[in-house]
């Protein structure tokens, strides 16, 4: 499936079967979250998640 | 079918992996992706039972807390949580239960700071109390570098400036280890190698297989204990003259390097162990 990028206005190929909350690198060089709810499936900038468990 | 939540803000390797062993295991993963819901206190309708996996500290402390109001059991829970995002909580149950542990200080002024150093005596090691990868620790040689330490904190943004964390620097044979409990298992531990006194993956270290032998196997189970926690990774240093000590403790552990390191699924074992905590 095709989704629009937040940020650049381009199409982006998001796989059928993504799930809400994996990563998407897009061409332009910004990270993007999907997010999937009754109405579909969006795109957004990951934001900066400060925190984390790091090996 | 027994439903078992697995809560996460970004998902990664490992919460695919945990949601595959999930259903091999039996069980059907219900993913809860925090920043895509809301978590009404003490109502809803959740599984009895999440894994949380979530990257952000406070979003997996609050999000624990915010589930458990409704009754589901959180693993970790939301307490063993909150004390391993703190450094300094974490040193302190540690060292209460009598974990051995680097001798670490709290001040709270730089003054006071300097003063410590004194009293444990150079290098140390300055950090914050809830950092993680290993950003904004430094070593101090001297008085005149944690002079410079403590200043350039201050300019810092995100970084308690009330609270200083300061520890003897433990000369640790260019490793650390990581240990992982699940339950009662101890099931592997990976040595994190590096050039640098800085040991972090995300830093550069590399993963190699470390044997658990029993006094390690001991010593992580005590460690979870006293945290309440049921799934963690432990970093240890191998101090030369006093043995084992524990360094910190990780309430929702990565694990995709130790898998690749050890051949050892952890996701398996922690799929295995949330099976068995639901049905209890
Ligand atoms: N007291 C210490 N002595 C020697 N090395 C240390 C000490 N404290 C931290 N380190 C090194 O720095 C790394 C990062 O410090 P740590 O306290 O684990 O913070 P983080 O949460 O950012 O990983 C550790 O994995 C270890 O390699
Ligand atoms: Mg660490
Ligand atoms: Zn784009």
């Amino acid at each position: 499936m095709q989704v629009t990028c937040p940020v650049c206005g381009l199409p982006v190929d998001v796989p059928d079967d993504a799930l809400s909350g994996e990563v998407i690198e897009h061409d332009c060089g910004t990270v993007l979250e999907v997010v999937r709810d009754e109405e579909g499936v969006r795109l957004r900038p990951l934001d900066d998640i400060k925190e984390d468990w790091g090996e | 079918m027994l439903r078992i939540g697995v809560a996460y803000d970004i998902l990664r390797w490992e919460e695919r992996a945990i949601a595959d062993a999930l259903r091999r295991n039996g069980a059907e993963p219900q993913l809860i992706h925090l920043r895509n819901t809301f978590i009404e206190l003490g109502r809803g309708e959740w599984p009895e039972l999440v894994l949380q996996r979530s990257i952000s500290h406070s979003v997996a402390s609050e999000s624990a807390s915010a589930l458990e109001s409704a009754g589901v059991t959180v693993v970790n829970g939301s307490l063993p949580i909150l004390l391993s995002n703190d450094k300094l909580l974490t040193a302190s149950i540690l060292s209460r239960a009598g974990v051995p542990t680097p001798r670490t200080v709290a001040a709270f002024t730089p003054e006071d700071t300097l003063k410590a150093a004194d009293t444990i005596g150079y290098p140390v090691v300055l950090k914050p109390v809830n950092g993680s990868w290993g950003r904004m620790v430094a070593k101090a040689r001297d008085e005149e570098e944690l002079r410079a330490l403590l200043d350039h904190r201050l300019y810092v943004p995100g970084i308690n400036s009330q609270v200083f964390l300061i520890q003897e620097y433990i000369e640790k044979p260019g490793r650390d280890i990581r240990v992982f409990v699940i339950g009662e298992d101890v099931p592997a531990a990976i040595y994190r190698v590096s050039d640098h006194w800085i040991t972090n993956t995300a830093r550069g270290g590399r993963a190699e297989a470390a044997e658990v032998d029993e006094e390690l196997r001991e010593l992580a189970i005590r460690v979870a204990e006293a945290m309440g926690a049921d799934i963690l990774g432990i970093d240890v240093f191998e101090d030369p003259r006093r043995g084992y000590v524990v360094n910190e403790v990780n309430a929702v552990p990565e694990f995709k390097n130790t898998v690749r390191a050890t051949g050892h699924p952890i996701h398996e074992r922690i799929a295995e162990y949330a099976v068995e905590l639901a049905r209890r």
